[in-house]
Order: C-alpha cells, then structure tokens, then sequence
C-alpha cells in the first residue's frame, strides 16, 4: 500500500508540461513569385514529445496557413516530410526538437531537390531514378502455376538485403549526397541502395541488367564514399554499403 | 568501354604507378639527390635501357590515371552531351599527347640526341 502511495506521489510531482518555447525560423520560398527564400520566425512552444512536424502545423494552424509542407502519417512511415533541420535532412515527423538541444530551430527545404514552394520538394527525379534500376524481382517464371509454391529463402538470404527493404524513399540520402550537389545526373544512393535490394536477392534473376544500368558515367562509379547518405537514413538503411558491396560486383570481387 | 573497364584500369594504374614510382625513387637514392639532378646523370639514367622502359611505363600509367581521374572531376562539375563528349574525347587526346612529347624526350636522349 506504501509503495503504491509513493508511486501516486511521483506520478503527482512529474510535470506533465514544461512549457518550454523554441524560435521557429521556416525557409519561404515561391519559385515563380521569388528571388530567394527568406526566413519567418515564429515563438513555437514544445513539450518533450513535440516533434518539428507538429511545431510547423501549429504554425499553420495559428499563425501562417500558408507554409507549404508534405506530409502524410505522421510516423517515419511514408517519407514525405523531409527536409532540412538545423541544417541536417531529416524527418520531421520523427524529431523531436527536446532531441535537437537548441533554442532556434531552422527548417529548409532538402537540398539537390527543385523546390515547389517552401519546404515542398521534386520527387520526379527521384522516383526516375528509382524505377530505372527495375526496383521488382526480375524472373522468367513470373507466373505462377495453380500447383506452384511461393518463392522460400532461408534467414541467411533474407539478411542479405532485408535493411535495404525498408527504404520508404523520403529522399534524405540524396538530400544529403555531396555528388548530387554537383552532378545533376548521378543516379544517386536511394536507387543504388534498391539496385543492390534487389541484386542481393536470391530470387532475383535481374543482377546483370541492373549492373549495366548503374555501370554508366553517371551510375555508381561516381560515389565517392562520403558516408553521408547513410548517417541520415531514418530507416537504418546503409546505401554506401550497399554501393561497396555493388562495386563488389563490377569488379570481380562479389559473385 | 564501359565505366567499369575504365575504372579498373583506373584502380590497376594506381596501384602499378606506386610501385614503380617507389622503385624509382629508391634508385635515386643510390645517389645524393643533388648528384642526382646532375645534367650528366640524368643523362646517363635515359641511356640505360632497363630505366628508361620504367621511366616509359610510370609516364604512361601516370596519365592514363591522371588525365581519367581529370575526367572525372569535369565529368561532375558539369553535365551535357556535347560538353561530356568533349571532355572524354579531350582528355583522351591530351594524354597521348602528352605520352607522345614524354616519349619523344626519352628516345631522343636514349638515342644521343640531345
């Protein structure tokens, strides 16, 4: 009864509230109407578990209704909020800013994506890229017959390439590639990192095609290793690793 | 050619050149690096044979590498077909260009004229 009484007495003594506030600096920028982007500022409150999606809807909600931001569940599900915080492409459904440890939280549009309006992006090039590397299981026995099983593999073929089935393609690898920024044909690391998904597949019978497609003067060559795309990946996908692993291939090392 | 092939022969002449460069340069050590310089002994390195091959082998594999690797860089710094077109066609030509003025140096020393 005593220990109950003492856990009554710490739930009553917890803050439900800390009533903190953050200054809310959000990218505007109109493409057809603009010159530049500038910043507006908004005295945003947060709790602990305030993530920077929501901090901008209530900025939507009270005092500027004509921010323009994509997104959809909410939950590091769909990929459509991304964009850069303090400097950084990330999700902003899945930031809290207690986590960002900053009194300023700045939100711009992702880089190396045209923007729309705002923190809106392009996600043409993306999707281009993504369905150029034949992102399914390529097999000529794709019809199945009525007395056919389903396709097995064993736990040790599906580790093979299971994490990089979970890329929800948000586009914060090639946000934050530093040869997208200059070389506007790179194929990029969100499709390598689904070229090597599907090549690392046992059930796959594509790797050859998808190998000439990415073996070109714009494919995977020109990654130059910088790690970036995998340090922001929300998911936990690892593209650069699965670029190395790629290159493995092309020259000899990986059959 | 594909990407691939270039890119391993870009990784193959890496690797060659450092070690024929290193190999190069440990026979320069065998003298002062002063003496080495001497008019007379640079001379006398282009006149032996067994050198002059090494020589010839670390200009080649030093501009095959180089001038892909220039490729490269301009490759992604700007983007277009013609501009593509030109620059690996450019650099193709630079570098035999540029194996050709290195080679016409050593055989004319090796031959005594110079």
């Amino acid at each position: 009864m005593a220990q109950v009484s003492s856990i009554a007495d710490e739930q009553v003594s917890t803050p439900l509230s800390t009533s903190k506030s953050i200054l809310l600096r959000i990218s505007k920028f109109n493409p057809e109407s603009d010159d530049s982007p500038k910043f507006m500022e908004f005295n945003v409150s947060y709790e602990k578990w305030t993530t920077v999606l929501e901090a901008i809807l209530d900025v939507k909600k009270h005092f500027d209704h004509s921010v323009a931001v994509r997104y959809s569940c909410r939950q590091a599900t769909c990929g459509s909020c991304g964009m850069l915080i303090n400097g950084k492409p990330r999700l902003a459904c899945f930031t809290k800013i207690s986590e960002l440890d900053s009194d300023v939280v700045t939100v711009e549009p992702m880089n190396n994506f045209p923007v729309i309006r705002d923190l809106t992006v392009r996600f043409e090039k993306l999707f281009n890229t993504h369905q150029k590397i034949k992102p399914y299981l390529i097999r000529d026995d794709t019809d199945l017959e009525s007395d056919e099983r389903e396709f097995l593999q064993s736990p040790q073929e599906v580790e093979q390439y299971i994490q990089f089935a979970n890329c929800i393609k948000c586009g914060l690898c090639n946000s934050a590639c530093p040869t997208m920024a200059t070389d506007s044909s790179f194929v990029g690391p969100q499709a390598l990192a689904q070229a090597y998904r599907y090549v690392a597949d046992s059930r796959d019978k594509g790797r050859d095609t998808r190998l000439n497609i990415i073996d070109e003067s714009h494919g995977i060559w020109r990654c130059h290793f910088a790690g970036s795309c995998s340090q922001v990946c929300p998911k936990g996908v690892d593209p650069a690793m699965g670029i190395q692993f790629l290159r493995g291939y092309l020259l000899g090392f990986r059959s | 050619m594909k990407e691939s092939t270039i890119m391993k022969i870009h990784y193959g002449t890496a690797l060659a050149a450092v070690g024929l460069v290193a190999v190069h340069i440990l026979m320069r050590l065998t003298t002062g690096f002063a003496d080495s310089l001497e008019y007379e002994n640079v001379l006398a390195n282009y006149r032996s044979v067994p050198y002059v091959v090494m020589l010839e082998l670390i200009l080649i594999l030093l501009s095959v590498h180089g001038f892909n690797g220039l490729r490269v860089i301009l490759l992604e710094l700007k983007q277009g077909r013609v501009y593509e077109k030109a620059v690996s066609y450019g650099c193709v030509v630079a570098m035999i260009g540029l194996i050709g003025y290195g080679s016409r140096t050593i055989i004319m020393t090796n031959m005594g004229m110079v």
